[in-house]
């Protein structure tokens, strides 16, 4: 099964949607391909109230003709102008040879793959009920009962405070809202989020609907405590410790970028980020990329990157560049993100020696000690080797060891040993009227 | 002016790594340097079976002894290494292959390789997973399998415990003539230098008989007990792969993690780590035929590693003919996991003026030199499948 497409969108969060609606409005046949069973990337999930700005572009998106394969993933990209969709969870799919898998064709690729939380090893943080600030969101907005709960809100970042709202408004109750960096650091944000009300992270209504809770700068998690599951953590702040209990501990240490697909088609990336031009072309011709990983900037710059792709990509120079310039005014919130959720090194001396590091393979900080660097200590400890192949993990590292890692090598994800089976996409390329 | 050092071994590989531990544990001032760190070359790439090969005596006589002297070793292995001795099946489609898997048996017997023949029943009982209708099996009881890149280090930190030091991030420009020169201007000079730069080795030495022949492996998610041994076909008979062509064979490993590794393919010409689509898909294709249920388990990382191929698929172990200071230790195409221990041996013993434990001759690099000179043209039979 397969097929063609103009432009072909890896990611469904807001720069995909932007770029495939954008994209397909100029006339372009349109693919979009995300792994979550509804289109909307990181914070656009079904179940929340979505904004108005979500709204109209779900719409766009209906209204383009785009073609839609969510709940897919790719997990491959064997030649160039090919790229192999596997259907998430296609392990437990009865008939996985047949229905799991599918070969599209582009002439345009728009990465718009997004970022992931980094998280960073503290004592207990494997312990049941702790888990990712974003993923606890992501969860409540799918169901998850968290009413009457205590909630310790822990990391860096914008994103702490747009959980804790959503949560409290969930019913959840929030013992304490720990920001590690300083009110100092975190100001020139504030400022910036203030200045544009109604975009960008709303900081500041954030802020309000949680004021009953604790924000607390300079403060973080020293340890989780429990048995079976999290029963209390210990906060710190300016040397000193408490202990308080919860029921849950939502941690997020800002966003790594999802740069791998990117990496594995040889686009080049710059300080961890994809490097693109104005239009958004990554160093591979063809190749464009949008959102967050050309650079952690939030909603607003992902929607106005996904444009200017979506444009450029149909030819539209002109327009995509008037786009341009309104995104260079934007950047500076990426600058100002960024120095916001500069890491406390004193956070550098949480873990203990035992203290898993790479959760896939338990590899503990101790085995990781005094190593030369990732591919070293991967190949000599197993840190990153697992299925996740160093996704979480990585982050961990590169902050407590500045490592980076190496080599992408396929598959993105883990796929079965089935997609490699098949023969060449472009032998059984399918009527482009066969539905997907 | 005397040399600053014994010897002077240039890679660590699992095979300098052997080497610099059987010079350390001679009392001799041994200095290893490595371009990068202990075991990051071929050694991280490959699938670390420790197996008994015949396709020539010199070959077995090499591996045999390998093997044993993993055997001997075993006990004093850190867990990580994952040292085990799960034997390998060697698959028999048909009875033309059976009549191999006696020949191999005849063979292993009278070298002294314990090898017991499985019917087609006794085979499907071993290994559910495999296809029905299978001839039967040569079951290698000794064969093992192992973590390369953890003995590597392993033995490397025994070298270093005996003497040995070692230097990493060098890069060495120029070994010849008793002087190592590496790329940020140090000089080390030795009265022997042991080349094991693996498939790197003709940067330093262009005359090296030795090309670059890739493979690819493919490593999936936990799934234990899917299979039991190694598993390797001898299908390679009729498929007439040769030293000339790519090729691919069936070749199963089941890791102690659980994890299976997918083999094995083999090309030359190609200079990068990129992925061959084609020849990848016909090697699990190749799997699949033999292993149905393989296509359902998830693959999280496919690589591809370099082998060092000499034209008679023999290492090159010995002196070499026009620089008495060298020793090399290279060419270990796809049994250098396994030979690293005797290649150790045999570069100890040559340089100490040892009598080695077995004749070093078949191996020494001077064959290459009385036959007619060229390039080495290929003149073999058929192949194995092993890693
Ligand atoms: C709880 C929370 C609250 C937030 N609040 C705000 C806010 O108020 N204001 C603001 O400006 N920003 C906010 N953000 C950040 C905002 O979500 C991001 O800036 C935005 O989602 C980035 O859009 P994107 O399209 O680049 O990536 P994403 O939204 O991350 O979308 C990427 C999509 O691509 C998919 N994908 C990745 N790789 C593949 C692949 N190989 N195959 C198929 N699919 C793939 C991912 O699963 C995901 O669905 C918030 C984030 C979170 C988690
Ligand atoms: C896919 C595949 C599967 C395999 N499976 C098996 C198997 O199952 N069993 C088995 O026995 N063997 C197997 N092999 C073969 C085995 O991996 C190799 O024979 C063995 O690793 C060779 O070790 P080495 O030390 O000679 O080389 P390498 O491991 O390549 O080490 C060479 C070292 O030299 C260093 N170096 C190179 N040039 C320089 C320089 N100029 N200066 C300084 N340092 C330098 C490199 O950094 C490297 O560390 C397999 C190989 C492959 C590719």
């Amino acid at each position: 099964m397969s097929r063609e497409f103009d432009v072909l969108v890896v990611g469904a969060g807001p720069a995909g949607i932007a770029a495939a609606a954008t994209a397909a409005e100029s006339g372009l046949h349109v693919g979009v391909v995300d792994d979550n069973p509804a289109a909307g990337g990181q914070i656009w999930r079904s179940g929340a109230l979505l904004p108005a700005a979500a709204q109209r572009w779900k719409a766009r998106l209906a209204a383009a003709g785009v073609v839609r394969l969510q709940g897919w993933r790719i997990v491959d990209c064997p030649e160039p102008g090919a790229a192999r969709a596997e259907r998430n969870g296609a392990e437990i799919t009865r008939d996985p040879e047949s229905e799991g898998r599918r070969d599209l064709r582009y002439r345009h690729l728009i990465l718009a793959t997004g970022a992931r939380e980094r998280f960073l090893p503290f004592p207990g943080w494997t312990l049941p009920n702790v888990m990712g600030a974003g993923g606890l969101d992501a969860m409540v907005r799918g169901g998850l009962p968290i009413a009457g709960k205590r909630v310790v809100v822990a990391g860096t970042g914008p994103l702490l405070l747009a959980v804790a709202a959503h949560l409290t408004s969930r019913g959840a109750r929030i013992v304490a809202i720990c920001e590690q960096a300083s009110a100092a650091q975190m100001a020139p944000l504030m400022m910036q989020v203030l200045r544009r009300p109604g975009k960008l992270w709303q900081g500041a209504s954030y802020r309000w609907a949680t004021k009953k809770s604790r924000y607390l700068t300079r403060c973080w998690t020293v340890a989780a405590l429990g048995d079976e599951r999290l029963r209390s953590a210990i906060l710190q702040r300016d040397g000193k410790q408490w202990c308080v209990e919860c029921d849950v501990l939502a941690c997020g240490f800002h966003l790594v970028p999802n740069t791998e697909l990117a990496a594995l088609l040889g686009c080049r990336l710059e300080n961890g980020f994809v490097a693109t031009d104005e239009r958004m072309q990554t160093s591979v011709p063809g190749i464009w990329c949008a959102g967050e990983p050309t650079g952690i900037g939030g909603v607003e710059l992902s929607l106005l990157e996904g444009q200017i792709a979506g444009l450029a990509a149909a030819g539209k120079t002109s327009a995509a560049r008037r786009l341009a310039g309104r995104r260079r005014g934007a950047l500076g919130f990426v600058r100002a993100l960024e120095r916001a959720c500069q890491l406390d090194p004193q956070i550098r001396d949480l873990p203990r020696e035992d203290t898993v590091i790479c959760r896939c393979e338990d590899v503990r900080l101790g085995a990781l000690l005094g190593r030369g660097g990732w591919r070293d200590a991967k190949l000599h400890t197993r840190c990153g080797m697992g299925p996740c192949q160093g996704r979480i993990c990585g982050g961990a590292t590169e902050f407590l060891f500045g490592w980076h890692a190496d080599s992408v090598r396929p598959p993105v994800f883990p796929a079965l040993v089935s997609s490699f089976l098949e023969p060449d996409a472009a032998s059984e390329l399918a009527s482009p009227k066969e539905a997907l | 002016m005397t040399p600053a050092w014994d010897v002077a071994v240039v890679g660590a590989g699992i095979v300098g790594a052997a080497c610099a531990r059987e010079c350390a544990a001679r009392g001799l001032q041994t200095v290893v340097i490595d371009a990068a760190g202990v075991g990051g070359g071929a050694t991280a790439a490959g699938m670390g079976h420790i197996v008994a090969m015949d396709d020539s005596p010199a070959q077995l006589a090499l591996t045999r002894w390998s093997q044993e002297l993993w055997h001997e070793l075993s006990p004093k292995l850190p867990r990580e290494v994952e040292f085990e001795s799960r034997g390998t099946l060697w698959v028999a489609a048909d009875e033309e292959e059976m009549a191999e898997v006696r020949r191999k048996q005849g063979v292993f017997a009278a070298a002294g390789v314990a090898a017991e023949i499985l019917d087609s029943r006794a085979l499907a009982e071993a290994e559910p997973q495999l296809r029905k209708g299978l001839a039967g099996a040569l079951l290698v009881p000794a064969d093992g399998v192992l973590y390369p890149p953890a003995a590597a280090a392993w033995l490397m930190g025994e070298a270093i415990r005996m003497g040995a030091v070692m230097i990493t991030s060098q890069r060495v420009i120029a070994a010849a003539r008793g002087l190592v020169r590496t790329d940020n201007g140090k000089e080390y000079s030795a009265k022997r230098i042991v080349h094991a730069c693996g498939a790197a080795g003709t940067d330093l030495l262009a005359e090296l008989p030795v090309r670059k022949r890739r493979g690819h492996l493919v490593i999936t998610d936990r799934y234990p007990g899917f299979v039991h041994h190694q598993l390797v076909e001898l299908g390679y008979l009729k498929s007439a792969h040769s030293i000339a062509s790519d090729s691919t064979a069936f070749n199963v490993q089941p890791r102690q993690t659980g994890q299976l590794l997918i083999g094995s393919s083999r090309e030359f010409g190609a200079e990068d780590s990129t992925i061959n689509y084609p020849l990848l898909r016909a090697m699990l294709q190749r799997a699949a035929s033999y292993l149905p249920g393989i296509g359902r388990l998830q693959a999280v990382r496919v690589w591809t590693g370099f082998r060092a191929a000499t034209p008679d698929k023999l290492p090159l172990i010995g002196p070499w003919p026009g620089d008495d200071s060298i020793c090399l230790a290279t060419g270990h195409e796809g049994l250098g996991i396994t030979t690293s221990l005797a290649t150790g041996r045999l570069v100890a013993s040559e340089i100490m003026g040892e009598k080695p434990g077995i004749p070093a001759e078949p191996y020494f690099p001077v064959r290459f030199l009385e036959a007619d000179h060229g390039s080495p043209t290929p003149t073999l039979y058929g192949e194995a499948a092993h890693g």
